[in-house]
């Protein structure tokens, strides 16, 4: 068990592009340990970015199956995840592990498709909307060094949901 | 300089105000915090959170600004401090035909089921004749969203929409 420091805003290391992960050796399997135990001990953190701890390689954990009617494929460790298709569109709220003290509105896909590796370089596909799909946009753009900061919108846009279909 | 003040400024709304406001403090050596400015009608309207030195020296800078640009200038000193914030985990919004007393039922109604609002905005639209009535309130529901949705309920009755939703926010 390891509980690694988590980089914070303004930390200029956020904002590095990852690259992929080439190797799914025991140190990997070491690293997202060390990842997963880091997000659980933060305040309530649906998900975790591997460059959060300042290892920049494209790794996340997304886990939203403690939340109550939230649709979810369970604890997910993703290496190397492609979003392959964005859908509609939906604002809310989030926070970040690596900016405390601040929540703010983002515009986010309602509903995307998703191409992954599982932690030992095994093919993953979902489906997925709402929150989860929320959760893995976030930790996608801590792997492309962007922050939800770079996506804010007003606080005063987003009372009334909005939904825009592509033609 | 660690007195902090809550100033608000209100008037005519005209172009430069905020650079005009923000420029005197920050000449002034003071920090901004928290801001919100919003525009109601023609009138312009700014809460800030400022770290400065004593009242009397925040208010000589801004004085003349805001005596300048017509803004009534209000300061009061307050705790210290940002990160007080509070999370709002509901939404809820109303709308329906204009009619008097809507905003005092609903905020009633969803305060005694536990509701500690933090966001208000109240607006009219549709036309002359046949005007609608739109509200939208954001805050913490400390009984939970249920207690809300039950007491608004039967405001739905009368013909006014409501509608009750969770905020989740993410952390990630
Ligand atoms: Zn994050």
């Amino acid at each position: 068990m390891a509980v690694l420091e988590i980089l914070t805003y303004p930390d200029e290391r956020l904002r590095q592009v990852s690259g992929p992960v080439q190797q799914f050796d025991a140190a990997l399997q070491a690293r997202i340990d060390d990842l997963e135990d880091t997000r659980l001990a933060g305040p309530g953190a649906v998900g975790i970015a591997a460059p959060q701890v300042g290892w920049f390689e494209r790794v996340l954990i997304v886990d939203v199956s403690g939340r109550k009617k939230t649709r979810n494929h369970g604890h997910l460790i993703l290496v190397n995840p492609e979003i392959t298709e964005w859908d509609g569109f939906a604002m809310g709220r989030e926070g970040c592990l690596s900016v405390p003290d601040y929540t703010g509105n983002v515009v986010r896909a309602e509903r995307i498709q998703l191409e992954a590796l599982d932690r030992h370089g095994e093919p993953l596909s979902f489906d997925m909307d709402g929150f989860e799909a929320r959760a893995i946009q976030h930790e996608m753009d801590h792997l492309d060094g962007l922050l939800f900061l770079d996506r804010l919108v007003s606080r005063r846009q987003d009372l009334f949901q909005r939904k825009v279909y592509k033609q | 300089m660690s007195n902090w003040y809550m100033l608000t400024l209100v008037g005519k709304d005209r172009p430069g105000i905020v650079a005009a406001v923000t420029t005197a403090l920050f000449d002034a050596d003071c920090n901004l915090g928290e801001s919100s400015m919003i525009r109601l009608g023609q009138n312009f309207s700014v809460m800030m959170m400022v770290e400065g030195g004593d009242e009397a020296g925040v208010r000589a800078v801004l004085q003349p600004v805001a005596e300048r640009l017509g803004l009534a200038l209000h300061i009061d000193a307050i705790d210290p401090g940002l990160h007080q914030r509070l999370v709002p985990d509901v939404c809820i919004r109303v709308h329906g035909a204009d009619r008097a007393g809507i905003v005092a039922q609903v905020t009633t109604r969803a305060e005694q089921a536990g509701l500690n609002i933090l966001d208000l905005e109240s607006d009219v639209g549709g036309t002359e004749q046949q005007p609608i009535y739109i509200l939208q309130i954001e805050g913490v529901a400390e009984q939970g969203i249920d207690a809300i949705q039950t007491a608004l309920a039967p405001l739905q009755a009368d013909g006014v929409k409501v509608d009750v939703h969770p905020i989740e926010t993410l952390i990630g």
